[in-house]
């Protein structure tokens, strides 16, 4: 028994070393990447036309920050990033609270007032979830013309809602079909009605999945690139885009320590939304996987 | 003559093109405690979800207190159930449950609050009404249950199976109490279980189901002495009723019936009171049931009962129980169980007399399974 056991962590120690030195290996691959990013938008230009990428600021400065969100050329205006961070934030707060509560609406439908038929429209629903961007650009520019509402922000919220229905309705219906249809059926007899149901009942044990879906929709609509290069005009362009045109504009030099804190502006709000609510992300997935 | 709190009249229910209840007709009168039991999938629970509303019927009538409740909404119908899950919000307080429906009814705070703590005490969970369901036992989520219900003062109770997910001791407990306060109450209660223990401790009136179908409706006393057929024989009563297969005899000036066992010769016995019926039956084979405790050793023998037979059995088991000593008999190719005393002398391997109390003796048509006699 006691040889047995320490062989097992002799063996064990070995393996645990070998996995610690892999992780390590990994761990620098992917923050190496931030760190350039984050070393350099604090350095003047000067200091990284020097050529070394890897060192640390000799001379701290904010300026990079400064210029990068509030006077940087976008396009024909020094804005900075400053305009279309509002405009992102214009965009993904309602796309994501419709594309939530519909979502929500749907799984309480398709799981408790089942209709004939139900599972076909949960299935078609699902194939959204399947479809490249790429597919639905030309119908959406079509639509969005004929609704009078190509080039503007409701526009963009209307495709990002379209969008990303299937996948809300596939979290939340999910996570209601392992919510008892007894507790229905006790709020009906108790008098509750469709949305008195659904309000009092269901939502509020739905946080984990709520998280779930808005963190999905939060960070795929604020990475969108594509949606927002095909149909926002120069007034209602998103952050990515933004930055797009500030990195890659062609006049002059190349402001390395402006577009690496640029770049951090962009994607700044994901990575809030996520250290803030990650862990009922994880919790949100594995819900109904163990019972209780 | 007290009213007829329920009545159901030839109720039949499909899902798609399955008819799972084949025209069910039942009646209860106000104050009365019907159990449905049944095997899983006879359609128990369906025809409590079709009293409560929350399915709706194929064909039939359903009336609740003299009134015709079909297509009326569950919250309606002058009902209460209680599921077999309890079903308690799981995001509201012991309180915020009981009182759910009448704050959808928009009943003022202050009578709520009065009724809840009514039913509180009643039920003795006043000190948990500030607590979520996840902080509470299974007994206590249990009486929560029956205080959501109680507080709606309903002309019928529906119980779902109510105690199924309780452990055996708390089981009991629970049983118990269930029959104090429908005592205390008096109102009417419908019962669905699967436990036939249940049945006979709680109900007036027990309806049997299977596949759908009313087997029989009638008192547990009825029911258990009684059996219309060898399903309900079968299914009520524990340790289940014996239901031995044999012949019957013509020939002699009375008709006997005969039993086949491994190397001995049959077993015959006469009929007693049962004679005449199965000479008119005409039948040649029988199923002979007897329960259990009226087969047992001669000096433990019923002595009010007027047709005693007596037979030498092999003994093949024996189980004592405490109260009681079981024996294992082989008779009519079954294994049949009797009832014998505590301290009855009797040894595997070795013959016993048994008495047979003919009395409660019943005989079915083993193709039909209908009772005969």
């Amino acid at each position: 028994m006691t040889t047995s056991t320490q062989n097992a962590i002799g063996t064990g120690k070995l393996a645990r070393a070998a996995i610690y030195a892999v992780l390590l290996v990994f761990l620098v691959y992917y923050l190496l990447p931030l760190y350039v990013m984050v070393a350099n938008s604090f350095k003047p230009l000067a200091e990284i036309q020097e050529g070394d990428m890897l060192a640390l600021p000799h001379v701290f400065t904010l300026e990079p920050w400064i210029k990068a969100w509030s006077t940087a050329q976008i396009g024909v205006q020094p804005t900075g990033l400053r305009p279309y961070f509002v405009n992102s934030i214009l965009i993904v707060v309602p796309a994501v609270a419709i594309s939530s509560v519909l979502g929500a609406l749907n799984g309480y439908v398709l799981t408790k007032w089942a209709f004939r038929g139900a599972n076909l429209v949960f299935g078609m629903l699902l194939l959204a979830c399947f479809i490249p961007f790429q597919i639905v650009l030309i119908p959406m520019a079509r639509v969005l013309g004929l609704l009078h509402m190509a080039g503007t922000i409701q526009g963009l919220v209307l495709v990002h809602v379209v969008y990303g229905l299937g996948f809300t309705t596939l979290y939340f219906r999910n996570y209601y079909a392992a919510f008892p249809d007894e507790l229905i059926k006790a709020a009906q007899i108790d008098g509750a009605k469709f949305f008195q149901i659904f309000l009092r009942i269901l939502l509020p044990s739905s946080g984990p999945i709520i998280v779930v879906s808005v963190i999905w929709q939060f960070t795929n609509i604020w990475n969108d690139f594509l949606f927002g290069v095909s149909f926002a005009d120069f007034s209602s362009l998103p952050m990515t885009v933004a930055l797009n045109n500030l990195v890659s504009s062609s006049t002059g030099v190349k402001e390395y320590n402006v577009h690496f804190a640029g770049a951090i502006l962009a994607a700044l709000p994901t990575l809030v939304v996520y250290i803030v609510s990650g862990r009922y992300f994880v919790r949100g997935l594995m819900a109904g996987a163990v019972k209780g | 003559m007290a009213m007829a709190s329920l009545q159901i009249r030839n109720l039949e229910k499909d899902f798609g093109t399955v008819r799972v209840l084949k025209g069910i007709d039942l009646e209860i009168e106000d104050g009365g405690f019907l159990v449905l039991v049944g095997p899983s999938g006879c359609g128990k629970s369906t025809l409590l979800n079709t009293l409560a509303g929350l399915e709706n019927i194929t064909s039939g009538e359903i009336l609740i207190g003299g009134h015709d409740v079909n297509g009326l909404h569950p919250s309606k119908r002058d009902i209460a159930m209680v599921f077999q899950s309890y079903a308690l919000y799981p995001n509201m307080s012991v309180a915020q449950n009981i009182a759910f429906g009448m704050e959808i009814r928009k009943i003022p705070r202050a009578e709520r609050d009065k009724a809840v703590n009514l039913v509180a005490e009643t039920l003795q969970i006043t000190s948990l009404l500030n607590r979520k369901p996840s902080q509470l036992s299974g007994g206590q989520r249990q009486r929560v249950a029956m205080g959501r219900a109680l507080v709606r003062n309903p002309r019928v109770f529906l119980f779902d199976e109510p105690l199924s997910n309780l452990d055996a001791k708390l089981r009991v407990d629970m049983r118990t109490e269930i029959k104090r306060l429908h005592q205390r109450l008096g109102t009417t209660i419908v019962y669905v279980t699967h436990d036939q223990i249940e049945a006979m401790t709680l109900a007036t009136k027990i309806a049997v189901l299977k596949d759908g179908e009313l087997q029989q409706f009638g008192t547990p006393a009825e029911i258990y002495n009684n059996p219309a057929n060898v399903f309900v024989a079968d299914f009520m009563g524990s340790p289940a009723m014996n239901l031995i297969g044999a012949s019957v005899d013509t020939r002699g000036s009375e008709p006997i019936i005969v039993m086949e066992r491994p190397g001995l010769e049959p077993l015959t016995l006469g009929l007693g009171g049962h004679a005449e019926a199965i000479a008119q039956s005409g039948a040649k084979d029988i199923i002979f049931g007897i329960r259990p405790e009226a087969l047992t050793d001669p000096d433990s023998a019923d002595r009010n009962a007027t047709h005693l037979v007596e037979g030498e059995c092999l003994i093949e088991v024996v189980e004592p129980a405490g109260s009681d000593t079981f024996a294992v008999t082989k008779l009519g190719g079954k294994e049949v169980i009797a009832r014998l005393r505590a301290d009855a002398r009797v040894q595997p391997g070795q013959s016993a007399r048994l008495s047979f109390n003919l009395d409660k003796a019943v005989f079915f048509d083993p193709v039909s399974e209908a009772r005969i006699a």
